[in-house]
């Protein structure tokens, strides 16, 4: 495949990989942002080739993983109401909330589907005039154009029964959040392509120079996670600490100028909890006033929900980058892809969830 | 019968559905070693060919009926009959959308059966045909199903010898559902069972994987790509038998690799017989197109489904020939080692990625999800 291939290159890999192991001297802690490099990382083995110092701990960047409890407990209560169309991107369907997942209050007869885009929903909501189409809004940077893309459509075609139920979270506040916290580890990060592609690197200049730590935008390919990191080792081995672009295939310093528009015109900025994390100021999207009318939770009056998260699972931890999947007690045994009792366990971008289809083999080996 | 086909995702999961969630109660099971997941209803995941609908199978279906032609849990089960073996096998057909590019509903009611009691090494001979009809249905749609069902019945070299039909109330099904019986005699000496590959086997996968699913995926998602994807639904049974005639000895295993995709046949093996799989990612055969749309969609080819491929075990000795023979053949043309069974590691597949790391490759829990981003 073109453009794809080559970044999946095991020559080049392994040649950035002798790199690596030529500049390290000693270890360094680096964190991936997105679940999408997670997934990349340990499907391909790439954690087990690195020099042994080199630390790759998982970032919070799975929207699924993040998305709070009761946000997933409101859903359901949305989709189990009478009429109601709920749509929603696949993974979502498997996460649990606090009583039943998606898939659950689906087989006992809520309407809910599986959407790839949300502009899909929207044509839903045109088709069924009658019925009250709700799309679970849920991600990061990523996927906010192609929501308020919706949203503006649904605005501008006067379809008064499309709603979203929004849960969308952004990176640099948590990076920063992860940063100041006394327990940091992390030493240099790979930041989210996708997420740069849309809104460029302008917002972690700040960080950087706060902060002192390298950052490098990183693609998701092997090639250009290796990468990324001789870049951010590099760094760290020289005592810099600078924005550098790997995936400049992909992004510019501005991002996407009118994606970020339209971003803006339709969501301002708010609060967000994460789940496993908490409270995180301003590291959010809400529906801005003018588009008020589209957000679920106001329409469907779900009122606040107050729950209790699995008092077993450490996702928390482990999406600040505190522990690893397979130091969890639960791992594998009650907490499974198949008992999930938290979501990085459920989100295939779940760090847990590809510890466990991945690296099962060599957790057996290192427990022997 | 053939264990590993009680669907839940249509009829027999309707069925349940409609029992109020009661479920499979104490009081009539008995001792049932319930719970069967943590779910006390249907889900779509019980249907999905992964791990959910094999906890059913065993802790079930196998539990409940209990006898060692169901316990080999393969493709189709072999019964003495006076001095031969009979192979039988069953599956319910509910595919959405039922015409696809590369086939249709019909089509993949005749194939997947017969490539069930293929597997066992048995020339299948005849099918029975039921339709459960939901009302409303276009009869010129049914007069389609029903004669690519005869064309594909005529290529597979079986002949329809009885049936049945059932009509719906409208809203109570959907547009249609087949179910087919297929049985078959085994005239070699052969005994062919997931639980018979040994380590050193070879694995040899008859051709690009993933294409059935990702064609049903594509159609019935309104996805178009460059090139369209088609299904790859076929009779395997002429390539069997070209296998079995070519090296009558040493082939320990044969399984069509439908849902679940190749990972599930590997599983299979893996269990079964208790090896180890090893697979080198890179050696097993993918369609740009179908790579690239699972790509898109964030799925493994491992895990898609087939309708015209199948996985072969051979002792490493015969593997060069199986190979030959295979390719020389239209629907094993592109047929690949893909794997080795090993005595280490067993249960486990296991792949060596291209970069030199490994990664267990496991069977789907539920249904396949597509990815957020």
């Amino acid at each position: 495949m073109k453009y794809l291939d080559e970044f999946r290159d095991p020559v080049v890999a392994r040649r950035i990989l002798d790199e690596i192991n030529r500049v390290v001297t000693r270890p360094w802690v680096i964190m991936e942002i997105c679940g999408g490099q997670t997934h990349s990382i340990i499907r391909n083995g790439i954690d087990q080739i690195l020099p042994r110092g080199i630390e790759l701990v998982h970032g919070p960047g799975c929207p699924v993983c993040v998305t709070p409890l009761e946000l997933i407990d409101k859903a359901i209560n949305i989709a189990s109401r009478p009429g109601v169309i709920f749509t929603s991107f696949g993974d979502m369907l498997r996460v649990p909330g606090s009583e039943k997942d998606l898939f659950i209050a689906k087989s006992e007869g809520a309407d809910v589907r599986v959407v790839y885009s949300p502009l899909d929903a929207v044509k839903i909501a045109r088709e069924n005039p009658e019925r009250e189409v709700v799309f679970f809004a849920v991600g990061f940077e990523t996927t906010a154009p192609n929501n308020a893309m919706a949203v503006w459509q649904a605005y501008k075609e006067g379809l008064k029964n499309f709603s979203i139920l929004v849960s969308h979270v952004l990176v640099p506040p948590a990076m920063s959040a992860l940063l100041s916290s006394p327990r940091n580890r992390v030493q240099g990060y790979l930041a989210a392509g996708h997420v740069c592609a849309i809104m460029g690197w302008e917002e972690y200049e700040p960080i950087v120079e706060k902060y002192n730590v390298p950052i490098v935008v990183t693609g998701f390919e092997p090639v250009d996670i290796l990468e990324g990191i001789l870049m951010t080792v590099t760094q760290l081995e020289r005592g810099e600490a600078r924005i550098e672009n790997q995936y400049s295939r992909a992004v510019q310093r501005d991002g996407n100028p009118p994606a970020k528009k339209l971003i803006r015109e339709v969501f301002q900025v708010s609060d967000r909890k994460w789940r496993g994390i908490g409270s995180i100021p301003m590291s959010g999207f809400q529906l801005a006033e003018a588009f008020r009318a589209f957000d679920a939770e106001a329409r469907f009056n779900t009122g606040p929900i107050e729950v209790e998260e699995p008092a077993l699972c450490i996702s928390g931890e482990i999406l600040q980058g505190l522990r690893k999947p397979h130091e969890c007690p639960a791992f594998g045994r009650q907490c499974t892809p198949q008992t999930p009792l938290g979501a990085t366990m459920v989100s295939s971008e779940g760090a847990c969830a590809a510890y466990h289809a991945y690296h099962r083999k060599r957790l057996v080996d290192e427990t022997v | 019968m053939k264990p590993s086909e009680f669907k839940t995702n249509g009829l027999t999961g309707e069925a349940a559905a409609t029992n109020k969630g009661a479920a499979l109660s104490e009081a009539s099971f008995g001792t049932c070693p319930l719970p069967i997941t943590a779910h006390d209803t249907v889900q779509l995941g019980h249907g999905s060919g992964g791990k959910m609908t094999n906890d059913l199978i065993s802790k079930l279906f196998v539990w409940a009926f209990d006898n060692p032609a169901l316990k080999r849990m393969d493709d189709s089960a072999v019964l003495p009959l006076g001095a031969s073996r009979l192979a039988i096998s069953t599956d319910s057909f509910i595919v959405d959308p039922i015409f696809f590019p590369g086939g249709d509903i019909g089509e993949l009611a005749v194939y997947g059966t017969v490539n069930d009691v293929a597997m066992s090494g048995a020339r299948p001979l005849y099918i029975s045909l039921a339709f459960i009809l939901e009302e409303g249905f276009p009869l010129a749609d049914l007069r389609r199903i029903v004669e690519s069902v005869r064309r594909a019945a005529d290529r597979s070299g079986v002949t329809v010898v009885t049936g049945d039909t059932k009509v719906l109330n409208r809203g109570k099904g959907d547009g249609v559902f087949i179910n087919t019986t297929g049985v078959g005699l085994i005239e070699r000496p052969v005994e062919l069972s997931s639980s018979n590959v040994r380590p050193g086997d070879r694995l040899i996968v008859s051709g690009s994987i993933g294409e059935h699913g990702m064609a049903i995926l594509s159609k019935r998602e309104g996805l178009e790509f460059e090139s369209p994807i088609v299904s790859d639904a076929a009779p395997l049974s002429e390539l069997v038998d070209a296998v079995l005639d070519a090296v009558p000895e040493g082939v320990h295993a044969l399984r069509d690799a439908t849902r679940g995709g190749v990972a599930a046949v590997l599983n299979e093996f893996a269990v079964a017989a208790r090896v180890g799989i090893r697979i080198e990612e890179g050696t097993v055969p993918v369609e740009p197109a179908v790579a690239g749309a699972c790509e898109f969609l964030g799925l493994d080819p491992l895990h898609v489904a087939n309708e015209g491929k199948m996985i072969v075990a051979v002792e490493d000795a015969h593997a060069a020939r199986v190979l030959e023979v295979m390719q020389a053949h239209a629907l094993g043309r592109d047929a690949a080692i893909i794997g080795t069974a090993t005595d280490t590691d067993a249960g486990m597949v296991i792949m060596r990625t291209r970069l030199g790391g490994t990664r267990v490759v496991d069977m789907l829990v539920g249904e396949q999800l597509p990815r957020i981003c």
